[in-house]
């Protein structure tokens, strides 16, 4: 029995190994707003779509179709989801609340406790089995159809009436049954429990029960003979005054359960794995659920993005807008459009408070929505899969007085370089730029030639003039250039578009709004 | 002729055989066999085989029939094959004195049903390992003999099978137990299905991956419990054929052991006893032989021979051995030892009574090469303590003692005497050790004599002298060589004197430069 709602044929481990850069696209890319924003508050959803989101391990195409149907579903279906969720949590809960304490120390105790979590864990399986059995035909995702599918056969209504009959027979109303053989010195060994044959309740049998309730008939030990005197039984009895007598029988009966009880609390053991497999998965969708509620009541757009097969640089997007800006204003925000292919560097200069910094944060959110199987802040959204997403932002100064900014940069850099795979986005913000325009240009152009050369996508927002100059003049075929928009009277549009790059950021326009004075 | 004993052939005397309680002979401390045998028999209190050490000499049958044993338990893998049977006996008997302490009829009776089988595989296997080995001895091969009837006699026969046919029979049972609160019910095993088995196949969709394991370790004793007890009760009901079957071997067979299998599990322990302390010389060096046995005094040696009591404690203490060796052939009956104190004259005195009685118990003697006569009793004279409740004095005393000596020593007797007559002057000391020597020439038997009086050396043509010696360069170190040389008592203390500056004519010299100095002393003041 096996979730499998994250990825076709395995489970979702939560103690996975994050991306290297965690914390970097963390900060940088102000995951904590997106992270809130799904969990809503709940703790246990934050701590699942934080690890699914930064994880390490990369979703080939196949995955994050899956999920996209998954989460197709779910946003089809919210509340069933989120039932499904509540019972899967409710079991785990109760099933916590079955305090252990003292009670480990004997197989009837063993035994005892899971019996009660078994017919707790039953119980919220027959309610999962009725609530799926009812909304199954509303799901069209493979995923989910092979969840309720699974279900459907393996908890078949046969199947609880196997359990419950367990469950009775597992209260030993009628006694334990062991058989045994003779070791050394006529000791018993080879305890093994056995089942007690189910008695035909006669009318005869149940009249003569009755009679012995009535007239309270003491049950009597001794020796039972059949027809031909051969023994059949021999019957004795403990005191209750025998203390000894009493712990004696309790060890008897230990021996023979104990490999039962042991059967049982890893059969609870297997059904927890479950039902905490179920929680962990559908808490991610349950997150989306959540994120998608909060930009529908922005009346902001999402779509599920759609992933290009060829080996080229492909970005093609309408009405992108930064997820995490829209979610802290709580406001509409500009979306951006882009058409472009085969295009591995991407220069956005232009006016300060353009956004430019919204701009590449909208992609780098983007491209981690995308790869985790999530639908994208867009109307419509085309890219291609890479296999990391790697930031480089301006930082501020080292509080630590350690090292100076560029050297910080640096080191920053050779960290991303030491991790580097050959299929990966890189996003500068305003990199090298703290030293003077001259070296800092001279730097990043190495630098960038380098990892363009080494297959690596870049974007670069930059005020290094001499940089994106460089790069506009000799290799045109190669890089796109954009700008962000500023209007006659310096207002900003806030638009990203086409443009070359400019020597001037348009910084008079700000120290105008900020002083206040005539132009 | 059957098989009786492994220390006696079969055709010796009952009574000599059953002396079971032969106590410690009187020359036995003088001669320093007590701490002999005390070593030897060291950890094997169990077997009580100080009877045997005591009884002694024997025949010369029985010598040669105990040295043949001796020969064959050389073979290393022999005394490996029997050590594991005494080892197997040895716990049967521990596992037989626990049975007492059982409490629980069927449990007891199982238990012993199991001894019965170690037992009887025990056996079995000693008579196949002895099959196999090569063995020379008329004893062992006559013990081997014994055991491939035994083993093939009906009654063994049907002992194992019955053993088997019980176990068989017990190991096929198989009942239940209904514990119903405080009831118990027990009854045949009727087929139902393992319970947990089933319960796991119901459970094994779930199944996802490893998980933790409750089972507890239970623990587990030997013993049944109060309510197991009362079980086992009830299975012995149910199977009431094969629990009486169980009862009546338990029974009949209170006294499985065959006698003479027990005998030979004490007897062997003499001869292992034995040899196990001598391979403990053998190791550093020392040797041992199995004497020639002579009948006739004309010719008796030894080569390399020494003291086993001092040996042992010499070797705990990590010193060196010293042997010696002695022969009188001949005429010669009397050794005659003088030089002086602390040079190993008793040792000597000691060492050859000690080889004589291991030689007339049948087991090898210390040295390389030895031929020694075959005595009827050996006598010790050594000094005693005073004895308060001795009415007699010292002298009175020894003079009975040596009269008693004298009156029961016949020509094949041997006897040690050690320094005596110390407690009256040098003159009746040499009247009365010359009287002595006059009665003991005359009863020609074989004596040794520790003494410092020089005249006894030459009393006649029977005394060997033999002398203790020391080193040429300083005379005050022993070489504990005893060897035959006539005495030289005064030349000895002479140069001892010498030594020390202490001769007549040293000591005129000292005085008279003291006198000389004191004169010059007084003259200047």
């Amino acid at each position: 029995m096996n979730v499998f709602l994250l990825f076709k044929a395995k489970n979702f481990n939560l103690n996975q190994e994050l991306l290297w850069n965690e914390q970097f696209l963390t900060q940088d890319l102000e995951l904590k707003i997106l992270f809130e924003s799904m969990a809503l508050n709940d703790n246990f959803l934050a701590e699942v779509v934080r690890k699914v989101i930064l994880s390490n391990e990369s979703c080939d195409r196949e995955t994050i179709l899956y999920r996209q149907e998954i989460l197709n579903d779910c946003l089809k279906n919210p509340d069933v989801v989120r039932k499904i969720f509540e019972y899967a949590s409710d079991a785990l809960l109760q099933e916590k609340n079955n305090y252990w304490g003292f009670l480990r120390n004997s197989p009837h105790s063993v035994l005892f406790r899971s019996v009660e979590v078994l017919e707790m864990f039953v119980e919220m399986l027959e309610k999962l089995k009725k609530l799926t059995d009812q909304q199954s035909a509303n799901f069209t995702s493979k995923g989910f159809s092979r969840f309720f599918n699974m279900l459907k056969t393996e908890l078949s209504d046969e199947y609880f009436e196997e359990i419950k009959k367990h469950l009775t027979a597992l209260k030993f109303r009628r006694g334990v049954l062991i058989s045994a053989r003779l070791g050394k010195g006529n000791k018993g060994i080879n305890y093994t429990l056995r089942k007690i044959p189910a008695e035909k309740l006669t009318w005869w049998r149940y009249f003569m029960r009755l009679l012995k309730k009535v007239f309270r008939a003491k049950d009597q030990g001794g020796i039972v003979n059949d027809s031909e005197g051969n023994i059949l039984s021999y019957t004795f009895f403990i005191s209750s005054r025998d203390e000894g007598g009493i712990r004696s029988l309790g060890e008897l009966k230990d021996e023979g359960i104990n490999l039962l009880a042991n059967s049982l609390a890893q059969a609870d053991d297997h059904i927890h794995a479950f039902f905490s497999s179920l929680r962990i998965e559908l808490a991610f969708y349950l997150g989306c659920l959540n994120l998608y509620r909060t930009l529908a009541s922005l009346n902001e757009p999402v779509v599920f993005p759609a992933l290009v097969s060829s080996q080229k640089s492909a970005m093609h997007f309408r009405d992108l807008y930064d997820i995490c800006l829209a979610l802290t204003t709580q406001k509409t925000v500009i979306g951006n459009d882009c058409n472009v292919t085969g295009k591995k560097l991407i220069i956005i200069t232009g006016a300060n408070q353009g956004g430019k910094s919204t701009f590449l944060r909208s992609i780098g959110l983007a491209h981690l929505m995308l790869r985790c199987g999530m639908f994208v802040p867009a109307s419509s959204f085309k890219a291609n899969l890479y296999d990391s997403i790697i930031t480089h932002f301006r930082r501020e100064e080292d509080a630590g007085m350690k090292s100076g900014k560029l050297d910080e940069e640096l080191e920053r850099m050779d960290q991303v370089v030491e991790n580097l795979g050959a299929n990966a986005m890189i996003l500068f913000n305003e990199s090298f730029g703290t030293t003077n325009e001259r070296e800092g240009a001279e730097i990043a152009r190495q630098i960038v030639s380098a990892l363009l050369e080494y297959g690596v996508t870049v974007y670069y927002v930059t005020h290094l003039y001499e940089f994106a100059r460089i790069f506009y003049k000799d290799n045109r075929n190669n890089s796109l250039f954009l700008q962000a928009g500023r209007q006659m009277d310096g207002m900003r549009t806030f638009k990203i578009t086409e443009g070359a790059p400019l020597q001037t950021s348009y910084g008079y326009d700000l120290y105008r709004e900020v002083f206040a004075e005539e132009s | 002729m059957t098989f009786k004993s492994l220390l006696f052939p079969c055709d010796a005397k009952a009574e000599i055989r059953n002396q079971a309680n032969a106590e410690q002979p009187n020359f036995f401390t003088d001669l320093n066999l007590d701490q002999i045998v005390q070593s030897v028999t060291a950890g094997k209190e169990q077997y009580n085989l100080n009877p045997f050490f005591f009884h002694g000499p024997v025949d010369l049958r029985t010598i040669l029939y105990r040295q043949q044993v001796f020969r064959d338990l050389e073979n290393e893998n022999l005394i490996k094959q029997v050590k594991l049977f005494a080892e197997k006996m040895r716990q049967i008997r521990e596992q037989l004195a626990g049975l007492d302490k059982i409490y629980y009829k069927y449990q007891k009776e199982r238990l012993f049903l199991d001894v019965v089988e170690n037992y009887c595989s025990a056996v079995v296997q000693l008579f196949n390992d002895f099959a196999n080995t090569s063995i020379e001895s008329e004893g062992l091969n006559g013990f081997t003999e014994y055991l491939k009837n035994y083993i093939n006699s009906d009654g063994f026969i049907s002992l194992s099978e019955e053993i088997q046919e019980i176990t068989a029979a017990l190991a096929i049972i198989r009942y239940s137990i209904l514990i119903d609160e405080l009831k118990v019910r027990v009854t045949k095993f009727t087929g139902e299905p393992d319970y947990t088995q089933e319960v796991e196949k119901t459970f094994a969709k779930f199944k996802q991956g490893e998980v933790k394991n409750y089972s507890l370790k239970l623990p587990q004793g030997n013993n049944l419990n109060s309510v197991e007890a009362q079980v086992l009760e009830g299975v012995a009901q149910l199977y009431p054929a094969y629990f009486a079957r169980l009862d009546c071997f338990f029974t009949n067979n209170v006294n499985f052991m065959d006698d003479l299998v027990v005998v030979f599990d004490r007897e062997v322990q003499f001869y292992i006893s034995v040899s196990d302390h001598f391979k403990k010389f053998q190791k550093i060096g020392l040797k041992f032989c199995y004497p020639g046995i002579s009948t006739s005094k004309s010719d008796v040696f030894s080569a390399e021979g020494f003291d086993l009591a001092l040996a042992n404690n010499l070797l705990s203490e990590d010193k060196q051995v010293v042997t010696n060796d002695f022969n009188l052939c001949g005429n010669e009956r009397i050794i005659v030892i003088t030089g002086p104190n602390q040079g190993g004259k008793t040792t000597f005195a000691r060492t050859f009574g000690q080889l004589h009685f291991l030689a007339g118990i049948g087991c090898p003697v210390p040295g390389r090469e030895a031929r020694l006569f075959l005595c009827d009793r050996l006598f010790t004279h050594f000094e005693r303590q005073e004895d308060i409740k001795n009415l007699r004095g010292k002298l009175l005393d020894e003079l009975v003692r040596v009269h008693d000596i004298i009156q029961l020593a016949t020509p094949n007797s041997v006897v040690i005497i050690n320094e005596v007559f110390s407690s009256t002057t040098l003159q009746d000391q040499v009247f009365l050790s010359k009287k002595i020597m006059e009665k003991i020439t005359g009863l020609d038997l074989f004596c040794v004599w520790v003494t410092f009086i020089d005249e006894l050396t030459s009393y006649s043509e029977k005394n060997v002298s033999m002398v203790s010696t020391v080193t040429p360069e300083n005379p005050a170190l022993r070489t504990f060589k005893i060897l035959r040389q006539p005495a030289n008592g005064l030349a000895y203390a002479l140069s001892v004197a010498e030594k020390h500056h202490l001769t007549y004519s040293s000591l005129k010299e000292r005085l008279a430069l003291k006198e000389t100095i004191s004169k010059e002393t007084t003259l200047k003041s």
